[in-house]
């Protein structure tokens, strides 16, 4: 199970469907984290994270 | 290990090595222009009527005006540890975040093999996340005019989601059509343009936000190509236990 549609395996047991599902959510905690870093309207959160959000260049207010 | 919880460890040690440095970085470089166009703001803030003659004398006073779109009520971290832990913390999980996209998006490819592998991506992240989105919202300090908000924020989710479809086909296209298309794909959001303000009129010299633009990109590309390389590196080491 080294190949499949071209895709490398070899790394790991899991099924094709198992990887899809692993990779979308890990995906999707990266979405979460960086949407409320980054693009939170709530006032609190977006005075506590200012000058992160203009020093990585996050549109901001 | 399995899949999803390699993807987790890598991304979150290489998310916090990566955030330590580029907050660092931040603190040295970006956080103390940003603080310096505060001051600006806040003479502006206190002289509506651009009569810059009292701007300074009433700057004292300008705390309680609002300044920008701040809610005053809300609250705000208390300037120095405060405010700079909260750019520690924040920028460590930027990291995280940035880093679980790439891993996740190397996983599709089959994996980072290695460090050098790694930068690859790093680099990939940087165009995708600090340049595409940049050309049209160049960072930008307090004060500045800008767009609608909300418009800002669909432009560069857009611009960096077409970036990296784009670069996708472009890498891993089997066909010259496709990497036609991905080439498409990365200058369409730039043809379509990023939502610009009703003016361009600011308190802040031009010299400051250039300092600003170069310091804010130039953090950027090293905490990309750490963050890559880190992953890279992590990777491998961190997948062994499963083969």
């Amino acid at each position: 199970m080294t190949t499949r549609n071209g895709l490398n395996l070899a790394a790991s047991h899991d099924s094709l469907a198992a990887r899809a599902v692993a990779i979308t959510f890990a995906a999707l905690i990266g979405v979460v984290v960086l949407g409320g870093v980054g693009f939170s309207h709530v006032s609190a959160m977006h005075n506590a994270t200012h000058d992160v959000r203009h020093a990585n260049a996050f549109p901001c207010h | 290990m399995s899949l999803f919880r390699t993807i987790l460890f890598v991304a979150a040690l290489a998310g916090i090595g990566t955030g330590l440095v580029g907050a660092g970085l931040h603190l040295l470089t970006t956080v103390p222009l940003i603080l310096k166009a505060e001051t600006f703001e806040q003479a502006e803030a206190a002289a509506p009527a651009h009569d810059h003659a009292n701007a300074t004398a009433q700057a004292a006073g300008a705390q309680e005006s609002a300044a920008h779109e701040h809610d005053s009520e809300a609250w705000a971290p208390a300037d120095g540890f405060e405010r700079n832990g909260l750019t520690l913390l924040f920028t460590v999980l930027t990291g995280f975040g940035f880093a679980l996209l790439l891993v996740s998006a190397s996983e599709i490819a089959g994996g980072l093999q290695n460090w050098h592998q790694g930068v690859i991506w790093g680099l990939a992240g940087f165009a995708v996340f600090t340049l595409a989105p940049g050309l049209g919202l160049p960072p930008e300090l307090p004060a500045m005019p800008a767009g609608d908000l909300a418009a800002r924020q669909l432009w560069w989710v857009g611009t960096a989601a077409a970036t990296a479809g784009g670069l996708a086909l472009l890498a891993f296209g089997r066909s010259p059509l496709l990497a036609v298309a991905g080439v498409a794909l990365i200058v369409a959001p730039q043809l379509i343009g990023a939502p610009q303000p009703d003016s361009y009129e600011t308190a802040i010299p031009e010299a400051l936000h250039h300092r600003f633009v170069v310091a804010s990109v130039a953090v950027s590309f090293v905490f990309w190509a750490l963050l890559g390389g880190l992953a890279g590196w992590l990777r491998p080491r961190l997948a062994a236990p499963a083969a």
